[in-house]
């Protein structure tokens, strides 16, 4: 009898649930429909949602007009070159905060934190002025410091709690058996540290690419990301539905299966270790 | 235990990200302090002169002003409330026992994925149109008057596709915090005949309590920044019925050229910033001490 009940109600939830989570991917899921239609079919007032003619055509009239695949290029560049490079510079300072700690670590970490409450829009001219200074607006360059800079704080913190878990002693014992500093980094650290620093190259990958204060604001027309050409569409090129979702679902298919993978880091990432 | 020589290792290993991360920080804001007493116009090179607080005076006597602030706070709230009374409703949907629930929570976190010029332009061209849009198509087959929402209701439009972008990350944080919710105590409180709604209310939201803090600390430092869901659907518009203190910003200083105003308004919009700062510092300080 109980058992009937908790399947009722098993059943009952699975209804509402899935029914809920329709809704909200819904304009995802739009989106992704409407990219197969033809212009007029996306247009239609009386909308089909599965019984039209499905095209191939909005893929291939993006894809040739070149600067599409220019824009996803500085996309894939600036997101993966940021992302990169934060590495290089946060891994060495992450390990030696999580394995020789300081008296001050603690401070230098909230004090980095603290560095990513500053609205962007409060340095906004100087950066941008320097930027023109340097020539380096609408550059790829440019643009990889910048999101280099803004993601700093959060590839730390990130690599910072992944290394915490790194139990010390593993270091002591390789210490014992004669290991140096650079064996002991490159056999007994690293590939303990690879699934961290993995999560996090994915997340800052997410974050970098769908960066849209500085990507906008920095940027013209030659290093565009997607972010920005998209936004150009926004008339009257947006009123083009099935161009639009064509171009829409290329910008935003890859991020979303590559966060998919990391929901759990997104988590971690996102709260600076505040929730686990 | 550490060593003299991996101390100096590790000093070495983590200066390069200090000096970085500080010239960053304190480059950009020196200049803006230093800019927001300049009367600096981009359009006028040359004519740069020591004005005092005259752009902070002009910022906060510029008509847009008020209105700026007011929808500042209006979108950050109004979001706030949506996201986090949904996102606990959800978290709570999601940990209930059912079929496909990996799938799901696929579908639910998805939007966050969307980057904002996308999320924005779908939005306003593909379901809000007033003519062409989905629901529009739904108003009609109802019998009902389409409504024009950026013209009638533009700030609330965007609350709402700002919602739709953050109430899967609000999601994910209260149902990963559900995880670690003691199942046992609820099972005990179950036995002693306690309802559905008493353990809700007694149990599963002072747990969910520190998380919701979180989503609200953390959600408040990105949506004061709301950026792009504005460019791309209203400019802020119709007159300021849509412009926040960060637009207002922007269209001062890219758009009008007046760095000295500009900057005044970017050291006003750090200071509001920095109030929700300390008390976002102060919960993760607290945690990292645990």
């Amino acid at each position: 009898m109980a058992r009937e009940a908790s399947k009722g109600h098993k059943a009952a939830v699975t209804v509402l649930a899935w029914g809920v989570a329709l809704l909200i991917f819904f304009p995802i899921l739009w989106t992704f429909l409407t990219s197969f239609k033809t212009e007029g079919e996306a247009i239609n007032s009386h909308p089909s949602f599965l019984f039209f003619d499905w095209t191939l055509e909005n893929y291939e009239t993006v894809n040739q007009r070149s600067d599409y695949l220019a824009h996803f290029w500085n996309s894939v560049v600036i997101s993966v070159g940021s992302t990169v490079l934060g590495l290089i510079i946060a891994v060495p300072a992450a390990w030696s905060m999580a394995f020789v700690p300081g008296k001050r670590t603690k401070d230098i970490l909230m004090w980095m934190l603290s560095t990513k409450m500053l609205p962007a829009v409060g340095v906004l001219v100087p950066i941008y002025l320097l930027a023109r200074d340097a020539g380096l607006l609408d550059t790829k360059t440019g643009l990889v410091i910048v999101l280099t800079m803004v993601n700093l704080p959060i590839i730390v913190w990130m690599l910072y709690t992944y290394f915490k878990e790194i139990p010390g002693e593993i270091l002591e014992a390789a210490r014992m058996d004669g290991a140096t500093l650079s064996s002991e980094i490159l056999y007994v650290l690293t590939p303990m540290a690879v699934p961290g620093i993995a999560s996090t190259l994915l997340l800052n990958v997410i974050l970098a690419w769908n960066e849209s204060f500085w990507t906008l604001n920095l940027t013209a027309a030659s290093a565009a990301p997607l972010t920005a050409f998209i936004a150009s569409y926004s008339s009257p090129e947006g009123l083009f539905y099935a161009k639009l979702s064509a171009a829409s679902t290329m910008a935003i298919a890859p991020i979303m299966i590559l966060g998919w993978f990391s929901q759990k880091q997104l988590v971690r990432g996102l709260t600076f270790g505040a929730v686990k | 235990m550490a060593t003299q020589a991996s101390r100096i290792a590790g000093r070495l290993m983590l200066s390069p990200a200090v000096v970085l991360l500080f010239l960053w920080m304190i480059v950009p804001l020196g200049m803006t302090i230093y800019f927001s007493f300049l009367r600096f116009n981009l359009l006028m090179p040359g004519t740069e002169e020591f004005t005092g607080f005259e752009n902070y005076s002009y910022f906060f006597t510029d008509p847009a002003f008020w209105p700026a602030l007011v929808n500042t706070l209006t979108l950050v709230l109004g979001v706030l409330v949506i996201t986090v009374v949904g996102g606990v409703a959800l978290a709570v949907l999601l940990d209930q026992p059912m079929w496909g629930q990996g799938i799901v929570r696929i579908l639910v976190i998805a939007p966050f994925f969307v980057m904002p010029s996308v999320s924005a332009l779908v939005w306003k061209n593909m379901l809000m149109n007033p003519v062409n849009g989905l629901f529009a198509a739904l108003a009609r087959a109802l019998g009902l008057q389409p409504i024009d929402f950026f013209a009638s209701a533009p700030l609330a439009s965007i609350t709402a596709i700002v919602a739709w972008q953050w109430l899967p990350f609000a999601t994910l944080i209260l149902f990963t915090a559900m995880q670690s919710l003691d199942r046992e105590q609820m099972e005990a409180a179950e036995m002693d005949g306690a309802g559905p709604i008493w353990r809700f209310v007694h149990l599963t939201l002072p747990h969910l309590m520190r998380a919701m803090t979180v989503v609200v600390l953390i959600q408040t430092i990105f949506l004061l920044s709301v950026f792009a869901e504005i460019l791309v659907t209203t400019n802020g518009g119709p007159g300021t019925a849509s412009t926040t203190l960060t637009f207002l910003v922007y269209m001062q200083s890219m758009l009008q050229f007046d760095v000295g105003l500009g900057s005044a308004g970017g050291i006003v919009a750090v200071i509001l910033a920095n109030i929700v700062a300390i008390f976002l510092m102060r919960m993760i300080g607290k945690n990292l001490e645990a």
